[in-house]
């Protein structure tokens, strides 16, 4: 199943990500062009998510965003019976993936039953257009 | 740098020495005002405020001008400058904000402490007053307006997704809890079920009266997968005020005073508002942990001379995670500590929420639960303990936290 949306509300975004999240700039602007993006530290080369203005390891400001391969495992889960917001259909489920190179990200899946979804499940991204300007990393089941 | 944190290693050494701690009886709460909880008070969060700070200073024995000090959340709507000309207070010399949701609840205890200890202040006001249920419910996703102006990266990658209010924040972390350490749906409903019973002994309950069993618990449906209604505090319209003095001070008031042995904040890294979900291991809450060591630091108790807790439970499975955190147990026998519900009511080795808590008295927060701990200290809770020398409250959680030890 595909998270339903409800066309006449607004799916909750931060509008300004432009002027207040530039750090997130090139992950939303890498989801435009169907790649998965990662700030990787330049001085030691960890990944960072979410995005930081300073490596924590070895305090270098000097990063860089690289394609990921887009694979990994559903490390939680959660399925929302009751929506919160009219913009969500319920029932509705919401994964944090486990990506290879090993940052976590939030995300939907794409073609999966909510009973379906198991921890440990390997997945592979897809992007999903969901209108508004905003294409978002979601998740299939890996083959 | 990240040793510390990762291998739960609590470094005393980069610490101040535990006898520059003046906080440690030295200050104590002397006043507790509470409106009425319901769900639907008919009336302004200020009004509310007014009350309650208004029972809190009768309770204390003082007069409305003793008051100099005012600690708020800054997640509150009111603010001094209308709460001092309302209640005809003359003038604050000290007055501070305490951020993090309810993880400011103990800590507006903790700044007052540290005002009265330090001669700012005499009498100083910890508050927080709510429409949460009539007004703005937190189950539902913050308006959007929120989204837009909060200067913080983390809500672009999770609210488009639809990970967009607290219950499905939590319940994040409940998965994985409960997948690493096989915890059982009925080991949390137990949590629900006694913290019910104590409710059921305290009139001014949200649930008082209304007893539930595990299967009503089990029955009930399901919110956020996997969190039942039961797994949910209750959404409440309210208002809570402590008054705050040093100790001296409190031995001429009216009430037996109820003497901060602790008090103690705690941030830990890689934490986010909620969702700390990108840190090595997301089934411990280092924010409590890091309060915890801190507060048997600077008091020198440890877990097993507790006699009563408060823990912040907004949700069952946050309660056998801080037994954890807290050292009442080793991590993943939390939910075990709990099954069956012996050792979590009262006549238990551990008597916990001893109000109801936030799942069935009232969800102000954490300071009803801090006002509760006052009673356990004064000997007139619903559910009393006896013979109680030591009362814990800790501060809401998945954010940065605070606690509070007071003793007789």
């Amino acid at each position: 199943m595909t998270i339903q949306y409800n066309p006449e509300k607004r799916i909750p975004h931060p509008a300004l990500w432009g002027v207040l999240y530039r750090s997130s700039t090139p992950f939303w602007e890498g989801a435009k062009q169907k790649e998965l993006r990662l700030q990787r530290c330049k001085g030691c080369g960890a990944f960072l998510h979410p995005p930081r203005p300073m490596c924590p390891h070895c305090l270098s400001a000097e990063s860089e965003w690289v394609r990921a391969k887009g694979k990994g495992k559903v490390y939680s889960w959660v399925t929302y019976h009751e929506s919160p917001n009219p913009a969500f259909k319920a029932p509705y489920a919401v994964v944090l993936v486990e990506l290879e190179e090993g940052p976590r990200i939030v995300s939907n899946m794409i073609d999966t039953k909510p009973e379906d979804i198991y921890i440990g499940m390997p997945v592979e991204v897809v992007f999903d257009d969901v209108g508004q300007d905003l294409i978002l990393p979601k998740f299939k089941k890996a083959g | 740098m990240f040793d510390q944190y990762l291998a739960r290693r609590y470094r005393t050494t980069t610490r101040p020495r535990k006898e520059d701690y003046l906080v440690r009886d030295n200050a104590a709460i002397v006043g507790i005002g509470a409106t009425e909880f319901s769900r639907d008070s008919g009336r302004s969060e200020i009004q509310m405020a007014c009350e309650a700070i208004k029972a809190a200073v009768e309770d204390a024995g003082l007069r409305m001008e003793d008051i100099d000090g005012m600690v708020r959340f800054a997640m509150d709507f009111t603010d001094e400058m209308h709460l001092i000309s309302a209640l005809g207070i003359p003038e604050l010399s000290y007055f501070a904000e305490c951020g993090y949701g309810g993880g400011a609840s103990c800590a507006t205890v903790m700044h007052a402490a540290a005002a009265v200890v330090t001669g700012m202040a005499n009498y100083v006001v910890c508050y927080r007053t709510m429409n949460e249920r009539s007004g703005r419910r937190y189950g539902h996703t913050p308006g959007v307006g929120f989204v837009k102006t909060t200067p913080s990266d983390h809500f672009g990658y999770i609210m488009p997704f639809g990970l967009t209010s607290a219950p499905i924040w939590v319940a994040m972390f409940a998965t994985r809890y409960m997948y690493e350490y096989g915890v059982r749906p009925e080991q949390l409903g137990w949590v629900s079920v006694v913290f019910r019973e104590h409710a059921c002994r305290n009139p001014k309950a949200m649930f008082y009266g209304r007893p539930i069993t595990l299967q009503d618990y089990l029955n009930s449906r399901m919110i956020v997968e996997p969190l039942r209604l039961y797994d949910c505090c209750v959404d409440t319209d309210g208002a809570v005020a402590l008054i705050v003095t040093t100790a001296e001070r409190a031995k001429d008031l009216k009430q037996r005073p109820a003497y901060i042995l602790g008090a103690t904040q705690g941030t830990a890294t890689e934490g986010e508002t909620m969702t700390s979900y990108y840190r090595p291991r997301i089934t411990i809450i280092p924010e409590s942990w890091y309060t915890a060591q801190e507060l048997w630091r600077v008091t020198g108790v440890r877990p097993e001379d507790v006699d009563v807790v408060q823990f912040y439970d907004a949700f069952t499975c946050l309660v056998p995670m801080q037994l954890e955190e807290y050292g009442f147990c080793e991590p993943g026998e939390g939910s075990a500590f709990c099954e069956g519900g012996d050792r979590i009511r009262i006549g238990g080795e551990l008597p916990c929420n001893t109000s109801g808590g936030h799942l069935s008295e009232a969800y102000i927060h954490g300071m009803n639960l801090i006002a509760e701990a006052v009673r356990q200290i004064r000997g007139t809770s619903t559910a009393q303990v006896p013979d109680v020398e030591l009362s814990l409250v800790t501060g809401g959680l998945g954010v940065p936290t605070s606690a509070i030890l007071l003793r007789k």
